[in-house]
């Protein structure tokens, strides 16, 4: 079923171990991150000044945090005045209920929609079907997965896990359509047939929605194919639903996040479409407008200090395509709509540490950074993973061992000595079965015996 | 307590300390339109660069004797094209292409505007015809995104359009044209 919520069935070790088994999946992996990360490198080194252009994303978004009620407040009062009705949403369930109820109100049993991960999150599909509201997605790979009865494998390119010959017989299974060939071009055609005659008569559409801007009440969303554009401007009704991470206190943020994303994400130098809209405008587009803010755990993320970091991400995607554990196990073995480094440290913290298979995702890291150096919002994946590792307290050895870390990686003259004394440390451990939660799932490598700073500094003499 | 206060609450309890960004000094660059040109063609949408004699001669052989809608406020006629009365969507749907001005052109991405203004018309217009023919004037295009940014009305029903409507959902393949216009053609005008 599309659209999986974010609690995990199982624990990422036996999800992994599963997913490592598909070789389909692996190979088409493989091939796309490694396609996606070469691009997205090209794209960024076109800005020169892309480091200061991080640090003024993730300012932007700790700007935002620090002054979240307010300006959730402000964009209300925006949204309102342009002719918009603003909901609050606590949960996920009191999300669903709230779109299911506008849907009633206009005697909607079919709504369409645009990718969107929130809705995702939320189980939005599923929620509707309880008050028979059948919701259509629009966009290619969304509309594959949810003919497949699949979930979305990847937030980018969600049905990354098939290829061209099982659409091709999927859409003539489902869809009727009939084709000479398996060429990608011919199946987005019959795509585009099909959900031609949906966008015509559809009266509401429901969407999920990149930012907003608290100063003017702009909502903005990015996209490629067509189909969002479709969506919020030929419906009568339309519903977004938004994080309360995501508002931008001014209209000149807008352009740093419009840079910021294409590149990270589709590693293009701009997306084909990006929509804004106020409210309503008569004679164009929707007459009704709601934004649903949703909680759903966030606040309770926003009350950590080391955690809250997590609240910056703007959903690009680039810590998946960088990570060598995601390269490998797919967007399935994180059992949530957010796979990847950005889930193994969201999902958890948006159950509240409470989710016994969610508390194993942080542990799905080898720890080294790509993913910190990618994001273009500096969220610093690495420090958060160790620290909900340790606030996870799996098991004693372990725990002790992510607390001595964390403070030892924050003072090199100290991490220094323990390199040096690891190599004695390490094979005592092992001998005596310390670090048995950890080489569990991985080989414990040979600790060479010179560190790399050792290296480095003698590699002249 | 409703959902809001409740939401607001929580908020509140979470005491982020104050926060404020950096933000850069903005800079006027000159334009390169070279650039833009060029940034608009990697989209693999068509590029013309036209004098204004030139404009309408280019539009009617693009047009090639299709059904053409335009907006209201154009500025000039193009032969046997239809203004939107408004038409409803399904009437929409029965125009082959349709030709708009824009209200910004961005050198940094190759990406044009539309805010619904005098001669861009409601934006189902650019939407539902599967060709799009957009005119942009020379001043209209700034170096970059701040630039446009500052120059347009975030109040307006805004769509930012670079190339034709993409996927690359089906094994990576780049496939032109799912939902939005297929085809488009901009035609940047020089002043002289
Ligand atoms: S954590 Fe950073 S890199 Fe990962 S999806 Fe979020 S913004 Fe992108």
């Amino acid at each position: 079923m599309s659209g999986g919520g974010i609690r995990p069935a199982t624990t990422f070790t036996k999800a992994a171990r599963l997913a490592l088994q598909n070789s389909t999946l692996r190979q088409n992996l493989g091939f796309a991150t490694r396609t996606i990360c070469a691009k997205r490198e090209s794209a960024v080194a076109e800005i020169p000044n892309w480091q200061e252009l991080r640090t003024l994303g993730a300012g932007i978004k700790d700007e935002a945090l620090s002054n979240l009620n307010e300006l959730l407040v402000q964009l209300e009062q925006k949204i309102t005045e342009a002719g918009g009705t603003v909901h609050w949403a606590r949960t996920a369930e009191e999300a669903v209920e709230i779109v299911a109820s506008i849907a009633k109100r206009h005697e909607v049993q079919e709504v369409i929609k645009v990718k969107s991960i929130t809705s995702d999150e939320i189980e939005l599909n599923q929620g509707l079907t309880h008050d028979n509201i059948i919701a259509i997605e629009t966009d290619l790979a969304e509309l594959i997965c949810q003919l497949a009865d699949d979930s979305p494998s990847h937030i980018l390119v969600p049905a990354i896990h098939k290829n061209r010959d099982e659409i091709r017989e999927l859409f003539e299974r489902k869809l009727g359509s009939t084709f000479d060939s398996s060429e990608p071009k011919l199946l987005a055609e019959a795509a585009r047939i099909y959900l031609r005659e949906k966008f015509l008569t559809s009266k509401m559409a429901v969407s999920g929605a990149n930012y907003a801007v608290a100063e003017t009440g702009t909502v903005c969303i990015v996209e490629s194919e067509g189909n969002g554009r479709m969506c919020l401007t030929l419906p009568e009704v339309l519903v977004s639903i938004m994080g309360i991470e995501k508002v931008l206190p001014l209209w000149e943020d807008v352009s740093a996040f419009l840079r910021l994303l294409p590149r990270s994400s589709t590693a293009e130098r701009m997306n084909p479409y990006t929509s804004m809209w106020t409210g309503v405008t008569p004679g164009d587009g929707p007459q009704e407008f709601h934004l649903i803010l949703l909680d759903n755990g966030r606040s309770d993320i926003l009350a950590d200090a080391t955690g809250r970091q997590t609240l910056r991400c703007i959903r690009c995607s680039a810590c998946l395509n960088v990570c060598p554990v995601y390269q490998r196990v797919g967007g399935h073995a994180y059992g949530s709509v957010y796979p990847g480094p950005i889930g193994a440290i969201l999902t958890p913290q948006l159950l509240q540490m409470a989710d016994v298979n969610a508390n194993t995702l942080p542990f799905a890291s080898t720890l080294c950074g790509a993913c910190y150096e990618a994001c273009p919002v500096k969220i610093n994946i690495p420090e958060i993973l160790i620290y909900l590792r340790e606030k996870t307290e799996k098991s004693t050895a372990e725990s002790f061992g992510f607390q001595t870390v964390y403070r030892v990686m924050s003072n090199p003259r100290l991490f220094g000595l323990v390199l040096k004394n690891t190599r004695l440390g390490a094979s005592v451990a092992s001998t005596f079965g310390l670090l048995k939660p950890w080489t569990n799932s991985r080989e414990l490598p040979d600790i060479p015996k010179e560190s790399f700073r050792e290296w480095w500094r003698n590699r002249e003499q | 307590m409703n959902s809001k206060e409740a939401i607001l609450a929580k908020i509140q309890a979470a005491q982020v300390p104050h926060f404020r960004a950096n933000r850069p000094q903005r800079k006027e660059l000159p334009a390169s339109l070279d650039a833009f040109c060029e940034r608009v063609a990697d989209y693999r949408a068509k590029l013309h660069s036209v004098t204004e004699d030139q404009l309408l001669p280019t539009i009617q052989s693009l047009v090639n004797g299709r059904r053409c809608l335009v907006p209201l406020g154009l500025g000039f006629t193009i032969q046997g094209a239809q203004e939107d009365k408004p038409f409803s969507h399904r009437e929409l749907a029965e125009f082959d292409v349709t030709v708009t001005l824009c209200a910004v052109g961005i050198e940094e991405t190759g990406t044009i505007i539309l805010d619904g203004s005098e001669g861009q018309g409601r934006r189902a217009l650019s939407l539902i015809p599967d060709h799009h023919i957009c005119i942009v004037r020379e001043s209209q295009v700034v170096a970059s995104i701040e630039e446009a940014i500052q120059r347009i009305t975030p109040t307006r029903p805004l769509t930012f359009i670079s190339g034709p409507s993409a996927t690359s959902d089906i094994e990576l393949v780049r496939v032109e044209g799912v939902h939005g216009p297929r085809r488009l053609d901009v035609l940047l005008v020089s002043h002289t």
